[in-house]
């Protein structure tokens, strides 16, 4: 028989709800519908007059060139994010899980960088790389390479890739090892037994052992690269230059925030939630099918 | 028991504290003066504060320009803007065109009967915040221009005659031999958009935008597309592609590249001075921004830049006058030479001018009234006076955009400039279209 528990008044179950449902409101649903209500709308900067103007303002970022740059520069970015950020932290944990002496410190040296906030991350990375005085461009000029982000685009693209990679390996291979330690032992061993050298094990048993593990950090590394990379991205390149790291959610700050353009900027968000949204199901209905629990 | 009597007479204390506070009224002032710029305007605030008894300035640090502009529009949609709001010059006219979330100057002095003469101020600095009919909306506060600085020990190193080069053919050609000397950084320069378009163009006399650059009206576009900007900036595109311009930045990264001795010439802003100084580490000359010798009445006067004060609307008529007093306050000539002396903006009422120069002020210190000589050159025309965009903290970023494109070599001038033109008149519309 089916356990169920019966309140006995009618609002008590309702009363238990109501913090989380007032912040999923407030934090949530209340925002967005503003930002859809904004997008329909041309507002002036203080607010004191705005007139509805139907889809004009999604009109006109379609229009925009630059708009659909953006596209491809979060495309860009987001696949680098998510795919370097899987693959090495990855590679870090099985090397981890092998490790017998001083595994602690390892795996504590490896997760530390979580600790550390976005922006800060952002800033440390832009110092190590700073076109004059930093010390990898240092290395790099006696290399011969020309290194200068503040002009260059693809290797600003390439800073705020390694900066935001670098943040998240940490939270990917606490996952991945805790994946890694999940694995029977006795599989492995069976299949050494069997005769199945270390990569074949690897790519036979552990991999597809972990692809829950690794389907999961897709879709959070695709929402990091998307929402979360903002303060890496704010302390360094700043979209620059030329537009070359504005990513979309970047731009949505940029346009509403920094130049008050409201309408332009809740059309932005409004489509981004409307990507979000897609890919969320796109992740979950297409690729959670191919992953074996 | 001490303890008792000690929270006791705390407790009076703060009573006392807060009584007295009530009895004055109080004047909130937005800010973005960072460092030790914060510390010249708390100064000026204590000093009013201590000069009367009815009304109390309270000055509050608001992050950079761009974020206590956003934070005062977010604390005016929400109804607790504070009265003074400093606002850069880029903002002018958003602020201008939201009537009603803002009172006029001019209108702020006539209601409290504060003598107000528009005409003390300096004309480039003034125009830039007055409207067509000469009424002054906000109040300049620090003003600044953008100068050429030259570091005496690197031309020596050179070989050179320790001389800055007066035009951009001089400029190139002393750059050529300071790169075949071996120096590695040779030329930089801030602010790429109000250095090498929106001075640019003022100091040769071309308009950036149509209606008077903008102060006609909101129906403006902009111009910046003329055969000289396109060569001008393809002429620096050209010096990066040579190694003879190192491009530090949109907004001041270049001031710590020259301070710290690494480039021998920048053109940064005169408030960059201060920190050239306390760096030490140059033998720094100031002089005009270069020009093209072949322009048709090229040098004429340079633009500014920095900061006005925007009185807020909505607040009661007693807080009103306590603004005005202050507002007079800041202009007095004592006032001002304090400020222009230990700051390095430029004064910004002629009286402050005059009683720093008789003050022995400039003969001690070269080169400090380089910034006011250089914005009075010449009677401002309708293509110096300052320029009124709107949305311009947006449009200022496409036109560096752009160049920043051309700087890589990803567009050539041209295209770039009339690209400028393009996404920023859209700009330009969309504001017109929200400010009806």
């Amino acid at each position: 028989m089916e356990k169920r528990v019966v309140f006995r008044s009618a609002w008590l179950p309702y009363l238990l709800l109501a913090p989380q449902l007032a912040i999923t409101i407030i934090f949530f649903f209340w925002p967005a519908g503003q930002a859809v209500w904004y997008s329909f709308q041309l507002q002036d900067a203080f607010g004191l007059h705005s007139e509805f103007v139907g889809f004009d303002n999604f009109t006109a970022l379609f229009r925009d060139p630059h708009y659909l740059e953006s596209f491809k520069t979060t495309a860009v970015f987001s696949v680098s994010v998510a795919g370097l950020g899987i693959v090495i932290s990855l590679l870090l944990a099985t090397m981890a899980d092998r490790v017998v002496r001083g595994a602690l410190a390892y795996k504590t040296v490896l997760i530390w960088p979580y600790a550390v906030a976005a922006a800060v991350a952002g800033v440390l990375w832009a110092f190590m790389f700073a076109p004059s005085i930093g010390i990898i461009t240092y290395v790099l000029k006696g290399l011969g390479v020309d290194w200068n982000w503040i002009i260059k685009g693809d290797q600003a693209m390439l800073l705020i890739v390694i900066a935001s990679v670098w943040k998240q390996i940490s939270y990917n291979f606490l996952f991945f090892l805790a994946g890694l330690q999940a694995i029977p032992k006795s599989l492995i061993e069976a299949a050494a037994i069997d005769g199945a050298g270390p990569a074949r094990r690897f790519w036979t048993i552990v991999l597809p052992l972990l692809s829950p593990t690794a389907f999961f950090l897709l879709v959070v590394n695709i929402v990091y690269a998307f929402f979360e990379t903002f303060g890496v991205i704010d302390a360094t390149t700043q979209g620059g230059p030329a537009q070359a790291t504005q990513i979309l959610v970047y731009k949505v700050y940029h346009d509403g925030v920094k130049s008050a353009d409201i309408g332009g900027s809740s059309a932005q968000s409004v489509i981004l939630m409307i990507i979000v949204i897609a890919l969320t199901v796109i992740q979950f209905r297409f690729i959670e099918r191919k992953v074996q629990y | 028991m001490r303890f008792k009597a000690l929270s006791a007479s705390l407790f009076a204390a703060g009573l006392l504290g807060s009584a007295t506070a009530q009895a004055q009224t109080e004047i909130q002032w937005w800010h973005s003066m960072g460092g030790a710029l914060g510390e010249a305007l708390n100064g000026l605030a204590t000093k009013f504060n201590a000069s009367q008894q009815e009304y109390k300035v309270v000055t509050v640090y608001k992050g950079q320009y761009p974020e206590s502009m956003t934070a005062a529009i977010a604390a005016f949609r929400a109804g607790n803007a504070p009265h003074i709001l400093q606002v850069f010059e880029v903002g002018t006219a958003t602020m201008m065109a939201a009537k009603g979330a803002i009172v006029p100057v001019a209108k702020v002095m006539a209601d409290a009967k504060e003598p107000f003469d528009p005409k003390a101020y300096l004309p480039t600095v003034a125009g830039y915040y007055s409207d067509i009919k000469g009424n002054m909306l906000s109040l300049p506060f620090n003003s600044s221009t953008a100068l050429f600085y030259i570091d005496r020990n690197k031309f020596k190193a050179a070989g050179l005659p320790p001389v800055p080069p007066k035009t951009w053919k001089e400029l190139i050609a002393v750059a050529e031999k300071l790169k075949a000397a071996g120096q590695d950084c040779v030329y930089t320069s801030g602010w790429p958009s109000w250095v090498h378009v929106e001075n640019f163009s003022a100091w040769h006399n071309v308009p950036i935008g149509t209606k008077q650059n903008g102060m006609g009206g909101v129906d403006t576009e902009f111009k910046i597309n003329s055969p000289l900007h396109v060569r001008h900036v393809a002429m620096l595109g050209d010096m990066v592609k040579k190694g003879l311009f190192t491009y530090a930045g949109r907004t001041n990264q270049a001031d710590s590249k020259f301070q710290s001795g690494e480039c021998a010439m920048a053109t940064i802003s005169a408030g960059a001075l201060a920190g050239t100084i306390k760096a030490g580490k140059t033998d720094w000359e100031l002089s005009f921004l270069p020009y093209h010798d072949d322009v048709k009445g090229a040098p004429q006067n340079s633009i500014i830049g920095g900061a006005s004060l925007w009185v807020m609307g909505g607040k009661k008529p007693a807080e009103y006058k306590g603004v005005a007093k202050f507002l007079s306050f800041l202009s007095q000539p004592e006032i001002q030479m304090e400020w222009h002396t230990t700051t390095g903006y430029v004064p910004i009422t002629k009286a402050a001018y005059e009683l720093t120069r008789k003050s022995g002020f400039y003969d001690k210190n070269p080169g400090r009234d380089m910034a006011v000589r250089q914005l009075t050159l010449n009677t401002p025309t309708e293509n110096s006076k300052g320029l009124r965009f709107g949305n311009f903290v947006q449009g200022r970023e496409v036109i560096e955009e752009e160049m920043e494109a051309v700087f890589a070599g990803k567009k050539d001038a041209k295209t770039a400039m009339n690209d400028a033109v393009k996404r920023g008149n859209l700009i330009l519309r969309k504001f017109q279209a929200a400010n009806k």
